[in-house]
C-alpha cells in the first residue's frame, strides 16, 4: 500500500484517499459562451501520460482536504503533492526516478 | 506406532515431555519440538500421501516449508467441534502437540491402497496440456465428464464445508528496521540494526525456533562457540534490548509499496491448551523504514527417473531430520548429489550411525575439500557418476547409478541398495520476497542462479538470498545488511555445486518419469513435450504444463524447469526468463486475511434512534447503502403485499409516521451560502426566503441528475440541504469539492448532519391532530405554515426543526430532533395517534405512496444518463441563472434531442399484474430478435389506492406516447401494457402541490 504525503496531515496509508482525475483544469469563466466542442473537451477530454501526472487527490478519511500530486504512472511513485492552486512543481527526470 | 528410528539422545527436541498426535486413525508418537514430518520419520514411515495427478505414493521431500508432498489435512482442535480443520498442510511445519488429528489427502479407499493409482498407468494420456486438449468436444462432456469425474480425480484436500470456528486479529506495526529471516544472516543482522538502541527492530521468523539453517548444524560455530549456542546468546541480547521484537511462527508472505510488509503469526496452533477465543493466528502489516531480507536459499532437487519415491529427500532435510529432530530417516543412505553441501549431510548421517556412499555427478577434479573429509571418514564416493532410477514404490529400495563415460555416454550400471536417498542439485536464493518488492533480478552464471540485482525500495538482501552461501560470509554479510562493521569469526562450509537438469540416462526418455514439480506431477517429459509444441516463453510452458504453479509455487522445481527449457532451446537461461513472484509466500488462511472483518462485524450496520422500537414492532428491515431500515411492518398473518397495502392506504386515509432519519443532511453556512447553492443546484436560491423550502435538484457538470432533496433555508446564512439515503456522502465530497478546488473565494462551511438529526415523518389527512399536542412556538395552521415551509421551535419539548414536506402528496410534516431524542418523541407522537389510526410505515409502503403521485427516487428512475427534462423536471432549471454546474452540457446537442428516453407511466392490460423493475419496452414483440428496445421499467408496484399496479419507465420519446401500447418482457413472455402519464392517484382534501 502506498504512502501518500498529504500537504496538510503528512504520510498517510492511500486508503485514506480518493484520487479526483487529471489536476490543473480549471472550470471555465463562462461556459455557456464555449462551443460545443470546447465544452466536451473541457469535459470528458484528459491527457494519459506514460510518466509524471499531475493529479487530484482528497484526503477523504483524514483531513478531507483536496490537494494536488505529481505521480509517475509508470512506478506508481508520489514524486511531489502540493496544495491545490499552487503550480505544478518543476521536478527533474533524475529525481522522478527515484 | 513407537519410534523405532528415533536416536537415544541429542537433537532439539524435548524427551521428558512425550506427545501423541492422531495420524489416519492411528496414535503417531513424539516429543515437544517435534513436526508431523520427524515424527513420521521417527516411526519410519515416508509414505505421507498421494500425488496430484497420478496418485503416486509420495513420502516427505524437505523439512520446510517448501514441502511439496507432504500435505496433510489438520483438525487442529478437534474436541472443540468443528470448523477447525484445514487441508494442505505441510507436515514438515507442522508443529506436533497432543490433541492433533492429522489425515493424508488425495486417496481413496487408503494412503495405502489408492484406487487412483490407475491414473499412473494412464499417463501417456495426461500429458502436458491435457485439459487444453481434451476438455473441448464433446460439448455434453463438459459438466457431465470433465468437471465431475476427471477434475475431481486430480487435487489436493478437501476445502472445509462449515464456518470457520476460530478467531483472528490483526495489527499494524511500525518500524525502523523489519529483518526478513533469523537463520545466521538474519540474526548478525538484527544485531547491528538494534545495537545502539536508536532503531526499533522487528526480526520476523517462519519457523517455530530461530536459527535457520543452524538448527541443522552440530558441527559450525560461530564465535568461537557451537553454531546453536551463538544463536541462544544472540536471542538474549536481541530480548533484553527494548527496541526489539522478534517474533518466530511468524511468515512474511507479502512485500507491497513503500515497504509495507504482510506476515502471518501463528499464535496459537502449537498450543495444546490454548484458552478458548485465543486468537489462532494474527495478521501483522508492518511499515518498515528499511527492510533486510535474510530468507536463505531452496535446495534443488536431482531430476531422474522416479525422483518422488518415498524416501528420496533433499540432502540438508536428511541433514535436519538427523541432528534437529534426532530421527534417522531410514538406515542404508545414498546421497546423490552434484554440490558440496550433501556432503555435509554425508558426515553428520554417518555419525549418527547411518550407512552412508555417496553419489557425485561431478568429477573428482571438480570437488572440494568435502571430497577428502567423506573419504577420510570411511564414506565410498562415487565421482562422475549419474543416476538412472529409483527402485521400489511405497519406499525407495535402491538406486541405479553409472559411470558417465567421457563423452556423455552411460557405463555400467550398479544398483545400490538403499531405504533412503539425499539429494541435492545444488541451491536457490530465494528471491521471492525481492521480487515482490518489484526489485530486478540479475542472473548470475556462476552460482547459476537469479540474484537481487536492482532495488526498488529500502531493502537490502543478506547471505543465502543474494548467493552467499559460506557461513563464515553469511554472518558477515547479515551484520553489513544490519549496519554494522564487526561480525564473528565462523566455521568454513562446503559451498559450491554443478547445474545439472535432468541427470544423465540412456533410457527411454519418452517412458521416464522424472519429476520436476513434485505437488502438481510434471515432468521433464511434459515440459520437453511443451517446448516442442511452441511454448518457448517460460511464463508460457508455466501455464500450459503448471509446473511452478502448485502451493508451493514451485520453491524447488523453478530452476529446474527454467534450466531444462533453456537447454533445449539452446539458449542462455536468462534468455528464457523467470518467473514473477506474487504474495503469497506460502499459502495464508482466509481467516488470517479476514481477521475480525465477519459476520456481523463485515460490514457496519448504520441504524437509526428509531431502530430499537420498530424492531420490537415486527419490523422487516431491509439494507439501503449501509442502513438497515424497516422495510414493512407485518402484522399476524400478512405477508409484505397485504402489509404494504395496509399501510399505504392507512397514510391516505389516516396518518402513518415514517423514520426518515437515513436521510442525508448537509448543513451549508456562510455568508456565501446562497450563492454557493445557486451554482451547485439547478434552481435558484437567492430569493428563497428564510423559512422556505424548495426540492433541490443537483446535476454533474456533464448535465446528468446526480441528487436531489428538500432544502431549506433556515436563515439568510443558512441553508438545511436534504439528499437521497444513499448520496449523502458523495454529495458532501462533490459540494467539497467545488468549493474548495474551483470556488475557494466562496465563504462557506459544509457539515454533515446526518446523524444528528433524527427525521420522524408524518404523513396523511390527520398528521395535524397527532403533532398538535405537542408543538410548542409554532402555529401549525395552513395559513401560518403553508406546504414547504420550515420552523424552528419544539415537540415535546425538544428543539425542532419542523418541515412542512409531503414525499406522499398528503399532507406531511418532518420532525427533526435531535438523534438521543427521536425515539421519545417517535413514541410519544405514535402514542397520541392512536386516537387517529395512526400507522407505521416502511420504506417499501413510502416507494408505493411516492410512486402514486410520480415523485421519483434517484437511482431508480435515474441512472447517471437522466436529464432533468427527461424526468419532466426542467421547470426546476432556472432559466435565468447564468451558470451552475452542469448548465452548459444542458445545451449539448444529444442532450436536448427529441427522441431522448422520457420518464412515463405504464398501466397493465391486466391491472392486477406487477412488472418486474428492470423489464425492457419493446414496440412490436414479434420482431426478429435482437429486438429493438425502447426503454425499460424504473419502478412497479401494486397499488392498494390506486386498485392496480402501476408503474414508471423511461421510454424513448415517451412523452409524446402516451396512451400507446407497447409490450414489456417477464418471465412467461411479453405483456401488454399502455403509456400513461407517471401520476397515478389524485390527492383528496389538503394536498401537497409541490
Amino acid at each position: 500500500m502506498l504512502l501518500i504525503d498529504c500537504p496538510y496531515c503528512g504520510k498517510r496509508p492511500e486508503v485514506e484517499f480518493h484520487c479526483g482525475g487529471e489536476a490543473h483544469i480549471a472550470r471555465p469563466e463562462s461556459p455557456i459562451e464555449m462551443a460545443d466542442a470546447d465544452w466536451g473537451s473541457f469535459l470528458y477530454y484528459r491527457t494519459n501520460p506514460k510518466g509524471l501526472h499531475a493529479e487530484r487527490w482528497l484526503h477523504g478519511h483524514g483531513c478531507g482536504r483536496w490537494f494536488n500530486a505529481l505521480r509517475d504512472t509508470v512506478s506508481d511513485a508520489f514524486v511531489a503533492t502540493y496544495e491545490m492552486g499552487k503550480p505544478r512543481p518543476e521536478v527533474s527526470p533524475a529525481t522522478a526516478k527515484a | 506406532m513407537s519410534q523405532p528410528f528415533r536416536l537415544a539422545s541429542g537433537g532439539r527436541i524435548d524427551r521428558t515431555r512425550p506427545l501423541s498426535v492422531t495420524f489416519n486413525g492411528k496414535r503417531l508418537e513424539g516429543f515437544a519440538g517435534d513436526t508431523i514430518a520427524s515424527m513420521l520419520i521417527a516411526s519410519g514411515q515416508h509414505l505421507a500421501g498421494r500425488s496430484f495427478k497420478y496418485h503416486r505414493p509420495r513420502g516427505i521431500l524437505s523439512h520446510g516449508s517448501d514441502e511439496p508432498s507432504a500435505l496433510l489435512s489438520v483438525d487442529w482442535r478437534a474436541d472443540r467441534g468443528p470448523g477447525r480443520r484445514d487441508p494442505n498442510n505441510r507436515a514438515s511445519v507442522v508443529e506436533a502437540r497432543d490433541g492433533l488429528v492429522v489425515d493424508t489427502q488425495n486417496h481413496w479407499p487408503s494412503l495405502e491402497t489408492d484406487i487412483g493409482a490407475v491414473n499412473d498407468l494412464l499417463s501417456p494420456v495426461f500429458v502436458a496440456g491435457f485439459y487444453y486438449k481434451t476438455f473441448m468436444w464433446p460439448r455434453k462432456f463438459w459438466d457431465k465428464v470433465y468437471e465431475p469425474v476427471i477434475r475431481r480425480a486430480a487435487g489436493l484436500g478437501e476445502a472445509p464445508k462449515v464456518p470457520d470456528a476460530d478467531r483472528y486479529s490483526n495489527r499494524h506495526a511500525h518500524c525502523d528496521v523489519l529483518v526478513v529471516g533469523a537463520g545466521p544472516a538474519g540474526l548478525a543482522a538484527a544485531l547491528a540494526a538494534s545495537a545502539d538502541g536508536t532503531r526499533r527492530v522487528i526480526l520476523a521468523d517462519e519457523g517455530c525456533e530461530p536459527g535457520g539453517a543452524l538448527l541443522n548444524d552440530v558441527t559450525s560455530s560461530v564465535g568461537g562457540t557451537p553454531a546453536m549456542e551463538w544463536v541462544a546468546e544472540s536471542l538474549a541480547t536481541l530480548d533484553a534490548r527494548e527496541n526489539v521484537v522478534v517474533l518466530p511462527r511468524t511468515t512474511v508472505f507479502g512485500y507491497y509499496n513503500h515497504n509495507h510488509v504482510c506476515m502471518v503469526e501463528r499464535v496459537s496452533d502449537h498450543i495444546a491448551d490454548a484458552p478458548e477465543g485465543m486468537a489462532r493466528e494474527r495478521l501483522w502489516q508492518v511499515r518498515a523504514g528499511e527492510v533486510v531480507l535474510a530468507t536463505g536459499s531452496h535446495e534443488r532437487p536431482l531430476v531422474f527417473e522416479n525422483n518422488d519415491r518415498p524416501g528420496i529427500m533433499l540432502a540438508e532435510s536428511v541433514r535436519s531430520f538427523v541432528n534437529r529432530w534426532a530421527a534417522l530417516p531410514g538406515n542404508d543412505l545414498v546421497v546423490a548429489t552434484s554440490s558440496a553441501s550433501a556432503y555435509r549431510t554425508a558426515l553428520d548421517a554417518k555419525a549418527a550411525g547411518m550407512k552412508v556412499s555417496i553419489v557425485d555427478i561431478r568429477l573428482e577434479t571438480d570437488c572440494g575439500p568435502e571430497f577428502a573429509a567423506a573419504r577420510e571418514a570411511g564414506i565410498e564416493v562415487r565421482t562422475g557418476h549419474t543416476v538412472i532410477r529409483a527402485l521400489g514404490k511405497k519406499r525407495v529400495s535402491g538406486l541405479v547409478v553409472a559411470k558417465i563415460g567421457s563423452g556423455g555416454g552411460i557405463g555400467e550400471k550398479t544398483t545400490l541398495t538403499c531405504d533412503c536417498v539425499a539429494m541435492s542439485g545444488g541451491w536457490t536464493p530465494s528471491v521471492h520476497l525481492f521480487s515482490q518488492s518489484r526489485g530486478k533480478l540479475a542472473f548470475d552464471p556462476e552460482l547459476d542462479a537469479f540474484l537481487p540485482g536492482t532495488s526498488v525500495q529500502a531493502e537490502r538482501s543478506a547471505g543465502a538470498c543474494r548467493g552467499v552461501y559460506d557461513l563464515a560470509a553469511v554472518v558477515a554479510d547479515g551484520a553489513k545488511a544490519g549496519g554494522g562493521s564487526a561480525a564473528p569469526e565462523a566455521t568454513a562450509s562446503f559451498t559450491g555445486f554443478q547445474p545439472v537438469r535432468v541427470l544423465p540416462t540412456d533410457a527411454d526418455a519418452s517412458r521416464v518419469k522424472a519429476f520436476v514439480d513434485f505437488q502438481n506431477d510434471v515432468t521433464a517429459k511434459d515440459i520437453k513435450l511443451a517446448v516442442r509444441e511452441g511454448f518457448e516463453s517460460i511464463e508460457h510452458v508455466k501455464r500450459y504444463t503448471t509446473t511452478g504453479m502448485a502451493t508451493d509455487q514451485g520453491k524447488t522445481s523453478n530452476m529446474n524447469a527454467l534450466g531444462l527449457v533453456a537447454g533445449i532451446l539452446d539458449r542462455p537461461l536468462p534468455a528464457v526468463g523467470t518467473t514473477t513472484f506474487r504474495p503469497p509466500y506460502t499459502p495464508v488462511t482466509f481467516g488470517a486475511l479476514i481477521g475480525p472483518a465477519r459476520d456481523e462485524l463485515f460490514d457496519p450496520v448504520r441504524k437509526t434512534p428509531i431502530d430499537g422500537w420498530a424492531a420490537k414492532n415486527g419490523a422487516v428491515f431491509e439494507p439501503v447503502a449501509l442502513w438497515r431500515r424497516a422495510r414493512y411492518f407485518p402484522k399476524a398473518g400478512e405477508d409484505m403485499a397485504a402489509a404494504v397495502a395496509r399501510e399505504t392506504r392507512a397514510v391516505r386515509t389516516n396518518v402513518g409516521i415514517f423514520d426518515a432519519s437515513t436521510l442525508g443532511k448537509i448543513e451549508v453556512v456562510g455568508p456565501d451560502a446562497a450563492e454557493f447553492m445557486n451554482r451547485i443546484y439547478t434552481n435558484a436560491w437567492l430569493k428563497l426566503k428564510t423559512g422556505g423550502c424548495r426540492y433541490g435538484l443537483m446535476l454533474r457538470e456533464d448535465g446528468f441528475v446526480y441528487d436531489d432533496g428538500v432544502v431549506a433555508r433556515l436563515a439568510e446564512d443558512r441553508f438545511h440541504v436534504t439528499t437521497t439515503t444513499g448520496g449523502a456522502p458523495r454529495v458532501l465530497r462533490h459540494m467539497e469539492d467545488y468549493l474548495q478546488t474551483e470556488w475557494p473565494d466562496l465563504d462557506v462551511f459544509l457539515t454533515s448532519i446526518t446523524e444528528q438529526w433524527a427525521v420522524i415523518a408524518l404523513q396523511g389527512p390527520k398528521a395535524r391532530q397527532v403533532l398538535e399536542p405537542f408543538v410548542s412556538e409554532i402555529d401549525l395552521s395552513e395559513a401560518a405554515f403553508p406546504h414547504m415551509t420550515v420552523k424552528t421551535g419544539y415537540v415535546c419539548g425538544v428543539p425542532c426543526r419542523l418541515f412542512r414536506v409531503s414525499f406522499t402528496g398528503e399532507l406531511g410534516f418532518e420532525v427533526n430532533v435531535p438523534a438521543d431524542y427521536g425515539e421519545a418523541v417517535w413514541k410519544t407522537l405514535y402514542e397520541e395517534g392512536q386516537k387517529h389510526g395512526i400507522t407505521p410505515y416502511g420504506t417499501e409502503a413510502m416507494h408505493v405512496l411516492r410512486a402514486e403521485v410520480g415523485y421519483i427516487v434517484v437511482g431508480q428512475e435515474t441512472d447517471g444518463t437522466v436529464t432533468p427534462d427527461d424526468l419532466g423536471l426542467s421547470g426546476l432549471v432556472s432559466k435565468v441563472k447564468p451558470d451552475f454546474v452542469g448548465k452548459r452540457s444542458l445545451a449539448r446537442p444529444d442532450m436536448v434531442a427529441a427522441d431522448r428516453r422520457q420518464l412515463v407511466g405504464l398501466l397493465t392490460r391486466n391491472p392486477g399484474e406487477v412488472l418486474d423493475e428492470g423489464a425492457q419496452v419493446v414496440d412490436d414483440p414479434s420482431q426478429p430478435i435482437p429486438m429493438k428496445m425502447v426503454g425499460h421499467v424504473t419502478s412497479s408496484y401494486a397499488s392498494s389506492n390506486c386498485g392496480r399496479s402501476i408503474a414508471m419507465a423511461m421510454i424513448d420519446g415517451g412523452r409524446e406516447r402516451i396512451g400507446e401500447t407497447v409490450f414489456v418482457t417477464t418471465p412467461a413472455g411479453f405483456t401488454e401494457a399502455t403509456i400513461s402519464n407517471a401520476v397515478f392517484y389524485e390527492v383528496k382534501g389538503e394536498t401537497a402541490d409541490a
